[in-house]
């Protein structure tokens, strides 16, 4: 049967707005206008989220760090996603988001600490309004909606404003900062959340509880789903036989499905539902169909559960290659801007590797400092006990050193 | 002087904290109109509002984990859990989310979250409506765990649980809930003290929550046979007051010590382990324990006999003085 359009979509297709072979279309489901987006700045962003990852993978191999999640193949989804962003939104990353972190001006040496082991933060979540890293599957999705909850309660739409004392725990203040978006400015400065997860967090009972619990209240979040198909060894089959966007229908919120290896659709898709979310229109689920290129992490290896077709597949739909060939082929970018960007990833780089190793190593007293608001007479003992077992350990190591 | 029920005590603790601090917040299933099962919210949805006193859907780990952005927000949310045994669910956001922030922010973010539980037996209850959950919690570095056992202590204690910048586990024996005592008795404790509740010579009984009545009146009884049992009301299992409990056995030589949990890695072992590392050569006997034993809550019809009650504690007193 002779097709009458090859544009014909089915609904589940994802929406795309630059193709594989760089050339920018129209999708009905999502209108966009491509001239609000800096074509040359997302590329930019998205070559030195690569090389962040990149360099922190080389680190990990050198022994710097213990272990490296990589983005590798999601760099439009989250750079999509992170540049729809206003400074006074926050974020609530997993563990992968190194891309959004860095939209978000955290400085990239801060991620490494995790990995590293120096910290389990590294960062005041504060400075940026991005989230510490969340390493059990779905958590933050519902550390999202509270916070949601807690912005409803601040902009005075529900209780008036009964913003209460200052317990040292409120985030950047939004509105004042934060003037209207200059892109739209019929936009409220109200800030949202978006809240990263993945396909496998889909499963978790905490996400489907952060639906329901963001839909009944018609709170200010945006769940983007960063569909990368595999939860480590796991494919999305074992998940769910719908597609994720799907998912969301029997929630009550809204499911977009955009090519997450595009980054103008991830970019539109996260503008369009933060829009909603600032304008007292609730939530929205965006599944960002992509894929990890990588393992899950440097601890894993995806030779033993997946197929290197299929890996030869997505590499054919890079994120990056595609910008880079809209702006050759539009003329949009010379030579010497992509020699720029290059020689800027080379330094950012060797600048990451080196702050890497000078991220001080932490004081032994640390855990104990800050596990309640005041230590308690009991972690005074222990913390005393742990330092005398210290000093007993240099002292021996200072005799066997003069025996030597 | 006022007297008033535990629950009404906790129930006006909850209505100070929402007049006098603007970010406090109730979170919790059926806490709105119909004032929570055990009603200890009765009436502060008609006067803070359905914003203040917020009835969620059900969903504790949502609960619990809402309030974990809550609290990022500035705000010092105060969770109902409506029944012990439904706590489980949102253990994965209490152990691994609330009692972690702290420490994994390094310090800069607090977690002002109380979880408020009506726990442990003695009131007939069908399953999983009567557990002692409170070693979990007390296991988990980051939380406090407190119960109280009079309305003059649940009505402060839990006013310092919600001031506190820490998450408390905030545990209310059910079964006491409808006792009554006067609301400004004893002057005010710090949370984390325990109480000499009765003072005597000849060994100490250590209880807390819904059996400090129980070991109060086992030291009456006691009493009668000439025997002097001091009795500590412990009210903060995490952390544990050492100091009071130390004090106690240095001058009396023998401990018992009770509660309704199972016994084996319970608060009891804890207690004993470290009387006999700091206070062996004051011992007269060994340390003893009358606790739940280790199966789940039974059958209501046998409960009476299996949690530990006033009979098993003197027993356990004349087993320490025989010594």
């Amino acid at each position: 049967m002779p097709r009458t359009s090859a544009k014909t979509k089915d609904r589940h297709d994802p929406i795309q707005l630059l193709t594989p072979q760089g050339e920018a279309v129209t999708d009905a489901r999502l209108p966009f206008d491509p001239s609000g987006a800096d074509l040359p700045a997302l590329y930019r962003d998205m070559v030195l989220a690569r090389r962040l990852d990149t360099e922190a993978i080389a680190l990990q191999r050198q022994g710097e760090l213990g272990l490296w999640p990589s983005l590798f193949g999601q760099e439009a989804a989250q750079i999509g996603a992170a540049r729809a962003l206003r400074p006074a939104d926050m974020v609530f990353p997993t563990y992968r988001e190194h891309g959004v972190a860095w939209c978000r001006g955290l400085d990239p040496a801060s991620l490494l600490g995790l990995f590293r082991g120096t910290t389990l933060g590294g960062w005041d979540p504060r400075d940026v309004n991005f989230n510490l890293y969340t390493l059990v599957i779905g958590a933050q999705t519902l550390h999202a909606v509270g916070y949601a909850m807690g912005i409803v309660r601040d902009t005075g739409r529900i209780t008036g404003t009964d913003r209460g004392r200052d317990t040292g725990s409120d985030f950047a203040d939004p509105a004042v900062e934060h003037p209207v978006d200059p892109a739209d400015p019929t936009d409220p400065t109200d800030p949202a959340v978006l809240a990263f997860l993945g396909d496998g967090a889909l499963s978790e009972g905490e996400t489907n509880e952060a639906f329901i619990w963001a839909t009944t209240q018609s709170l200010p979040v945006v769940f983007f789903c960063q569909n990368n198909q595999w939860a480590i060894s796991a494919p999305y089959s074992v998940q769910s036989t719908v597609p994720v966007a799907q998912r969301a229908a029997g929630f009550g919120l809204p499911g977009i499905r955009v090519d997450g290896n595009d980054v103008l659709a991830c970019l539109a898709a996260t503008r369009s539902a933060l829009h909603t979310a600032r304008t007292g229109g609730g939530p929205t689920l965006i599944e960002a169909f992509t894929y990890r290129r990588n393992a899950h992490t440097t601890a894993d290896d995806a030779s033993r559960y997946r197929e290197t077709a299929e890996e030869k597949e997505w590499a054919a739909k890079d994120p990056i290659s595609r910008v880079r060939d809209h702006l050759v082929n539009t003329g949009a970018a010379d030579p010497a801007y992509f020699a720029g960007i290059e020689a800027e990833a080379q330094t950012f780089a060797e600048g990451l590797r080196s702050r890497c190793r000078a991220l001080p190593e932490p004081d032994p007293a640390l855990p104990f400092e800050h596990t309640y608001a005041e230590m308690t007479p009991e972690l005074r003992r222990q913390l005393a006990e742990h330092r005398a077992y210290l000093t007993s350990l240099r002292e021996m190591s200072d005799l066997s050193g003069e025996r030597a | 002087m006022t007297t008033t029920t535990l629950a009404k005590a906790i129930n006006d603790g909850l209505r100070h904290a929402l007049s006098t601090d603007p970010s406090v917040l109730l979170l919790g299933e059926d806490i709105g109109r119909l004032g929570g099962v055990f009603r200890v919210t009765d009436g502060l949805c008609a006067d803070f509002g359905p914003a203040r006193v917020v009835d969620t859907p059900l969903g504790e780990a949502g609960i619990v984990g809402t309030a974990v952005g809550l609290a990022m927000r500035g705000y010092r949310p105060v969770c109902e859990i409506q029944f012990d045994g439904f706590v489980y669910p949102a253990v994965n956001q209490i152990i691994s989310q609330l009692a972690k922030y702290r420490h994994r922010s390094g310090g800069r973010i607090a977690m002002p979250v109380v979880i408020r539980i009506p726990y442990g037996g003695g009131i007939g209850s069908i399953e999983h409506h009567s557990e002692s959950p409170e070693a979990y919690f007390a296991h988990t570095p980051g939380l406090k765990v407190v119960t109280c056992a009079t309305p003059g202590d649940a009505f402060t204690m839990i006013g310092q649980a919600v001031s506190s910048d820490d998450p408390v586990i905030f545990l209310e024996p059910k079964r006491r809930y409808w006792t009554k005592g006067e609301l400004n008795g004893a002057p005010p404790l710090d949370l984390h003290r325990a109480r000499t509740v009765r003072t005597g010579s000849d060994l100490t009984l250590v209880a807390y929550g819904p059996l400090v009545a129980p070991a109060l009146e086992a030291a009456r009884i006691a009493e009668e046979e000439g025997r002097s049992v001091e009795v500590i009301d412990l009210r903060s299992l995490a952390p544990l007051d050492t100091d009071t409990v130390m004090a106690s056995v240095l001058r009396t030589g023998r401990l018992v010590v009770t509660h309704e949990a199972s016994r084996t890695h319970g608060i009891g072992a804890e207690i004993t382990a470290r009387v006999q590392e700091e206070a062996f050569y004051a011992l007269e006997a060994p340390v003893l324990r009358v606790t739940g034993y280790d199966t789940p809550y039974p059958p209501s019809r046998l409960e009476e006999d299996w949690l530990p009650g006033v009979d098993r504690m003197l027993d356990a007193v004349d087993r320490s003085l025989a010594h």
